[in-house]
């Protein structure tokens, strides 16, 4: 242990901490605006200067190591001063509309900038030649935000393992972007948008569909329905000052009908589908038909990497529509002819956690229709929200509409990592065994956010081996594995986001200093475990309106309607493309 | 998309030298560097497709190559022409109209500066000052100065060197 | 190789190779007359090669083949008088040679014997027609040369040559050292890092031998980057034996067996005779397996740099050499813990390395009774700028800047006066006329606000405007940002941004209340040292020259007339005759009158190129807005 003073408290830590950990363990907060723990570790923005006795000039808490009778002091003239011109020069360089940004009252640089009463136009000189990239249908990068912290290359490459950004050129020059100055739709990006959650300005956000759900909704030819993803009622509230861990569901439901819905479904039900269709093809692929390990296909980010990097492996993919898409395929297809609603008419909105859904939306097209029309994240639904003047805090709750709101704790747990495995077990185990007096429901071990969890479970006399993988980066050892044979795997599930949907890249953002990442993710994950739990019915198979929709229109899961509406197909795709 | 738009001309003989230099080169620790060294020894400058190989062989994101290709000045993204056309934007060639005949060279080659035509005869570079302001405007060509150099005398200037070559060629 | 084969080497080449230096010319050399050309790369670009073949041809030719020797060898330092040759044993010192000498000096000194008075050097021939020797001249007499020893002495391409100078003998002295006692010797002579900060080399060295890990690397910082600096180079390229000994020595020391040189890809020559060195060390046993039968193995690779002056900075070198993008990164942890590839690491640049060997085998007392009390031994500092002999030069520590540049340098041309001395190339400062006296050391130099830095000594006349000064180098850290943290990324842009504004004559003197804080902020807040030193430039010129700046500012006004912005050309009507010479070359086509009548120059089209003053005859046009 290392003893120190920090504005002359005396402070214990652990040897090899940083003076930015030794202060917050004692309750000081240094600011800082490129540090994430463990994933990036410049020094770079300089924001976290202090005073150390002995040294000549300032030192960057977020790296400098304690050591034995330091002296810190974190507040002094000297570094109240240095903080604020690192924030003007920064401001110098950085597009202030801030005003009309998308980040504001929720930007880090805006926050520092009012603290530490900056005069933003104090070093005005020449800006950088900036990027522009809208190229995608999930991300746009406006660099005449970015300052440069570098977390979004980090969580990149580090995080994901994607690695699809860098720092370019050098000096004044120097600007993240792809290889070349490329279009991030010519890359092999997975539409993940962690690089958003970590931006600390509005440099990088979500492509806006609010415009278009908004036009949809005033078109009274237009029959909207929505449907939300399990993530977003753990997350939504954050938006609205509740706690991390609020289940904000009922309200959800409320907003949505106010907003001007027809018909307020839950994706949890499309899930249950999910799990319907990916238990059955992993039990017939278990029987010998089609190859094994069988990977999930719910994640879109994991879909598009598999497409662009493991083209060998595209058999091994679950054929499955993802919840979202069998949620389009669904209200278009059973829901419309029901209804007696011309499917054209329909304009189904999903809400996610995610902004790889925006890219996912146009993957695949159902009797000459896009299975979905638009995806908001949740941040957009909370924007939509206000905008709308709605006070979430003050609804009642809500109910979901039928058929398709009506869902099972398995739906509900796919928003965790190792969700979609425990649901599909939780079906599969009872199918194999339908005798069996089986209880198992929970499946303690492949909850928790390791980076690559393993079982095996004893199904049907026979031991199934399976993994489940958050993180993408995490996924290449698991994938390398396979491709070379030496997998005894039959299952795996493979989440693009470290911590699972919770966490994904249309998430509301908690500057990264707030809370340590985990914490949120297993605050957001409990949310789900607990609804889980409440849950009567917590198998897929028992929605009763799954059953129904089988029953009377799809036939057997993975039969000749189901595969038609819920099953889709991939393809090898070309990690970058160059551009003329 | 930054980086030359020139029809990449790397042979299979280049690729296999290249590839067969990278393999070397992998197993030793930081091999990024001489790797971009030698690639750009061998074809005369670092376009996209030389990159992605480098990318592929030492297993690499290409952006993290063209991160260090951008890093250090001696690496070029542009390949140079056999005629190296230098026209000076210094204050004294820019008051005499050194702009038009950039513009105009611009326009009859086809190309920024920085770049190189497609038949990789003529690469144009926008100079500063070229200390010879006395004859401003200064264009060069491979080291030959013309000076007091007019709009309407770059077409000749050029045909000069095209001639040269359809002679050699010839 | 052995000791046995080492003192043989020695022994048969000892005498010729003492025979190269102007106080031993008479010892017995096995050759009537050497002849050295320089080979650096000074005189290179002065066709030296050339001017060596020839005389190769020509020694041919007239059959003198073993009674000539011919030897092309590193920098001899005096780079204004190049291409360079001379001849021993006479010690003739040949200046700015062309290739149609070499036949007359062939003839009249090889063959007749008789040096070629009119070519030599005129400082070494006094008024009755004597030769002199060079080591009397004042370029070369207040010089000691330690680093330097062997360059402009050996042939950098023949190591048995290095070896007749003791070459390896420290090597061979280390190995038979218990490490502690080599490091201790180290330490004990105070020798400092020559590449800037002067770190004790000592402490590096020990901290590398103290750090805990089953690999160590050593390296050698051969970045070069200042402009206007070359000492290294010319180790480099006069005497690669002595970095190959040195890093083996350290290698030895702190427990490393594997070395790399990172050399800058704009030295060819310098990169050439490394690898020549390199692969010559390696045929005979100096460098692999089991050297010197002491069951030691090292070997060395070269890393060629690829342009970024950034790269000098030792965390970015050790980035680079991992084949990433040269940046930075924060110290602690310092290389010595960990290093290259996380592993410690030593790294000292070249003129550190060419101390070593010396001080291993003539002790560390006899290093320590050179300089001063904190600074020992000797500096090379590359003379450039308003001075008559550029070149080279060692001198000890303490030795004054008035030594340095009216006794060795010569003085100022054209007779104008010292206005600054400017060392530390971007993260140094200016020294200013009142402060010529200044005993040059790490301590007196940061003390007035300049540095070491690796050498480089720009001198600077009454012509020179020191705004303009500290907005070139402030250009140069500009480009040269690595771009990773705020205070260099945007603050040295915003400084330059600044000095561009008081150049431009539109700067208030708050501009430069902002401009200070701003340079002390970005010494204070830097990742590195690069960006911590990138104001010196700055304010050093503010401390000794605010005036100038203020002139700048509140009169409007370039004193040293070079901010274009600041000056403009005038027509002395009664000096102007109406030649019209001045209106034909003007290019800007500012100047009007009729012929034979006093012409007069329109200020707003004027570009102030200075053509004009340049072609008139009369004298009739001057710059004026300079000295009021």
């Amino acid at each position: 242990m290392i003893n120190l003073t920090i504005n002359n408290v005396p402070v214990c830590v652990k040897e090899g901490s940083t003076i930015l950990e030794a202060a917050r363990s004692i309750g000081i907060k240094i600011p800082t605006l490129c540090h994430m723990k463990e994933l990036s570790e410049l020094g770079a923005c300089r924001v976290c200067v202090v005073e150390v006795k002995g040294m000549r000039s300032l030192v960057a808490a977020c790296e400098y190591p304690v050591y034995e009778g330091m002296q810190v002091y974190t507040t002094t003239q000297r570094v109240l001063n240095a903080r604020k011109i690192t924030l003007e020069l920064i401001l110098s360089d950085h597009r202030k509309d801030c005003l009309s940004c998308e980040r504001n009252t929720n930007c880090e640089l805006q926050k520092l900038a009012y603290k530490y009463g900056c005069d933003a136009n104090k070093f005005a000189g020449e800006t950088r030649n900036f990027v522009y990239d809208d190229s995608t249908d999930y991300l746009v990068r406006d660099n005449s935000k970015c300052i440069l912290c570098r977390r979004c290359i980090a969580v990149c490459k580090k995080a994901q393992g994607v690695g699809v950004i860098g720092a370019n050129e050098r000096g004044f020059k120097t600007h993240v972007a792809c290889a070349f100055d490329m279009k991030l739709v010519n890359t092999p990006c997975v539409g993940c948008g962690q690089c958003i959650t970590v931006c600390p300005t509005g440099a990088l956000k979500e492509k806006e569909e609010i415009v278009r759900v908004q036009e949809a909704l005033a078109n009274p030819d237009k029959y909207v329905v929505v449907g939300t993803a399990p993530s977003v009622r753990a997350a939504l509230g954050e938006n609205f000052d509740q706690p991390l861990g609020t289940n904000v569901q009922g309200k959800i439901n409320t907003a949505l009908r106010y907003l001007g819905f027809k018909k307020v479904f839950d994706v949890n039900c499309t899930a249950d589908f999910t799990i319907m269709e990916e238990a059955n093809e992993l039990i017939e692929r278990l029987q010998g038909n089609g190859k094994l390990p069988m990977f999930t296909s719910c994640c879109p980010g994991w879909v598009s990497h598999a497409e662009k990097n493991y083209p060998e492996l595209l058999p091994n993919l679950s054929t499955c529509k993802s919840p979202q898409q069998m949620f389009g395929a669904l209200v278009k297809g059973l829901f419309a002819k029901k209804n007696g609603i011309d499917p054209h008419d329909i304009f189904v909105v999903s809400v996610m956690p995610c902004t790889a859904k925006k890219h996912e939306k146009k993957r695949t097209i159902t009797d000459g229709m896009p299975d979905i029309d638009a995806v908001l994240t949740t941040r957009e639904l909370a924007r939509l929200i206000q905008e709308n003047g709605i006070l979430l805090n003050e609804l009642p709750d809500g109910e979901t509409d039928s058929p398709f709101g009506e869902y099972t704790g398995a739906g509900i747990i796919f928003g965790a990592t190792g969700g979609v495995m425990e649901a599909a077990l939780r079906t599969a185990a009872s199918v194999l065994e339908p005798n069996a007096p089986y209880t198992k429901l929970e499946f303690d071990e492949v909850r928790g956010l390791d980076g690559v969890k393993e079982a095996v479970y004893r199904i049907a006399g026979k031991d199934i081996k399976i993994a489940v993988v958050n993180g993408l980066k995490n996924v290449k050892a698991v994938c390398d594995k396979v491709k070379a044979g030496e997998s005894d795997y039959r299952f795996i599930e493979v989440m693009t986001c470290p911590g699972g949907c919770v966490m994904g890249g249309g998430q509301p953002i908690k500057a990264t200093f707030v809370k340590h990442k985990n914490e949120v993710a297993q605050k957001r994950a409990s949310v789900l475990y607990k609804a889980d739990k409440a849950m009567y019915n917590r198998r897929s198979h028992k929605n009763g309106s799954v059953l129904d929709a089988y029953a009377n229109c799809l036939g057997a899961p993975c039969g000749k309607e189901a595969h038609r509406l819920l099953h889709t197909s991939y393809s090898a795709k070309p990690a970058y493309v160059k551009e003329s | 998309m930054k980086g030359s738009n020139l029809p990449f001309q790397g042979t299979v003989e280049q690729e296999r030298q290249l590839r067969d230099k990278l393999a070397e080169l992998k197993p030793q620790g930081g091999a990024l560097m001489p790797a971009l060294q030698y690639a750009q020894e061998l074809y005369g400058y670092l376009p996209y497709e030389v990159q992605k190989i480098i990318a592929e062989e030492l297993n690499v994101t290409l952006s993290d190559v063209y991160g260090v290709a951008t890093f250090y000045s001696q690496f070029s993204l542009f390949p140079k022409g056999k005629y190296q056309i230098g026209i000076c934007l210094g204050t004294a060639c820019y008051v005499n109209g050194s702009g038009e005949i950039y513009d105009k060279l611009r326009n009859i080659l086809g190309i920024e500066s920085g770049e190189c035509t497609l038949d990789r005869m003529f690469s144009l570079d926008a100079t500063r000052c070229v200390g010879c302001c006395g004859m401003a405007p200064v264009m060069t060509v491979n080291g030959d100065v013309y000076g007091k150099v007019k709009a309407d005398d770059v077409e000749g200037i050029l045909s000069k060197y095209s001639a040269k070559e359809s002679k050699n060629n010839g | 190789m052995d000791e046995k084969t080492l003192r043989k080497i020695k022994e048969r080449l000892g005498s010729d190779i003492a025979a190269r230096q102007a106080h031993l010319a008479k010892q017995n050399a096995r050759f009537e007359r050497q002849v050295l050309v320089c080979g650096g790369s000074g005189c290179s670009s002065g066709n030296s090669k050339k001017i060596y073949d020839e005389f190769a041809r020509e020694i041919k030719e007239k059959s003198l083949i073993g009674k000539v020797n011919l030897v092309m060898t590193g920098c001899f330092g005096l780079c204004a008088l190049g291409p360079v040759v001379i001849i021993y044993p006479e010690g003739s010192f040949y200046a700015n040679v062309k290739l149609e000498h070499v036949e007359e000096i062939v003839d009249g000194h090889l063959v007749g014997g008789k040096p070629v008075k009119q070519l030599l050097y005129k400082e070494t021939v006094n008024e009755n027609g004597e030769i002199t020797p060079l080591a009397d001249t004042d370029f070369y007499r207040k010089q000691s040369r330690l680093a330097l020893r062997n360059c402009g002495v050996i042939d950098p391409e023949n190591i048995e040559e290095y070896i007749a100078r003791d070459g390896y003998f420290a090597l061979l002295k280390a190995l038979n050292m218990p490490r502690g006692k080599i490091i201790e010797e180290v330490s004990d002579s105070g020798l400092r890092g020559r590449g800037g900060a002067g770190f004790l080399t000592g402490r590096k060295w020990k901290f590398t031998y103290d750090a805990q890990s089953d690999v160590k690397y050593v390296a050698c910082n051969a970045d070069e980057g200042d402009p206007g600096a070359f000492m290294d180079r010319s180790v480099l390229e006069g005497d690669p034996h002595v970095v190959l000994e040195a890093m083996s020595i350290a290698a030895y020391a702190v427990g490393a067996n594997h070395g790399f040189i990172y050399v800058r890809a704009e030295y060819p020559v310098a990169v050439h005779r490394l690898q020549v060195a390199i692969k010559q060390s390696r045929e005979v046993g100096l460098l692999g397996k089991n050297i010197l039968n002491k069951n030691f193995d090292f070997d060395i690779e070269i890393r060629l740099g690829a342009g970024a002056f950034v790269c000098g900075e030792e965390t970015a070198l050790m980035t680079s050499i991992e084949g990433k993008r040269g940046e930075p990164r924060p110290r602690p942890p310092f290389p010595a813990v960990k290093g290259l590839r996380g592993k410690p690491t030593l790294l000292n640049n070249v003129e550190t390395y060419a101390n070593i060997p010396q001080i291993i085998l003539n002790g560390s007392k006899w290093f320590s009774s050179v300089g001063t009390e904190k600074s020992k031994g000797t500096k090379v500092f590359a003379l450039g700028g308003k001075i008559h002999n550029t070149g080279l030069v060692e001198v000890p520590m303490g030795t004054s800047l008035r030594e340095i540049v009216y006794e060795i340098g010569g003085g100022i041309p054209q007779g104008k006066a010292f206005k600054a001395a400017q060392t530390g190339g971007p993260s140094g400062g200016c020294i200013p006329a009142e402060l010529i006296d200044t005993e040059i050391d790490y301590e007196s130099l940061q003390s007035i606000g300049s540095m070491m830095g690796s050498g480089g000594l720009i001198v600077m006349d009454e012509d020179n405007c020191m705004v303009d000064i500290a907005k070139f180098f402030l250009e140069f850290t500009v480009d040269e940002s690595c771009g990773k943290c705020t205070p260099c990324r945007v603050g040295t842009k915003r400084l330059y941004e600044m000095l561009c504004k008081i150049t431009d004559g539109k700067a208030t003197l708050e501009d430069l209340d902002k401009m200070e804080e701003l340079c002390h902020y970005i010494q204070d807040n830097s990742l590195c040292g690069l960006g911590q030193s990138a104001p010196n430039p700055v304010l050093s010129t503010l401390k000794y020259y605010r005036k100038e700046y203020e002139a700048h500012i509140v009169d409007k006004v370039c004193p040293a007339g070079v901010c274009k912005s600041l000056i403009r050309y005038e027509i002395d009507p009664d000096k102007c005759i109406g030649c019209n010479l001045c209106a034909r070359n003007c290019s800007a086509n500012a100047i009007r009158g009729t012929v034979k009548k006093p012409h007069v120059i329109d200020p707003e089209a004027c570009i102030k190129c200075g053509i004009c003053e340049t072609v008139c005859r009369f004298k009739a046009i001057k710059k004026v807005g300079g000295k009021k």
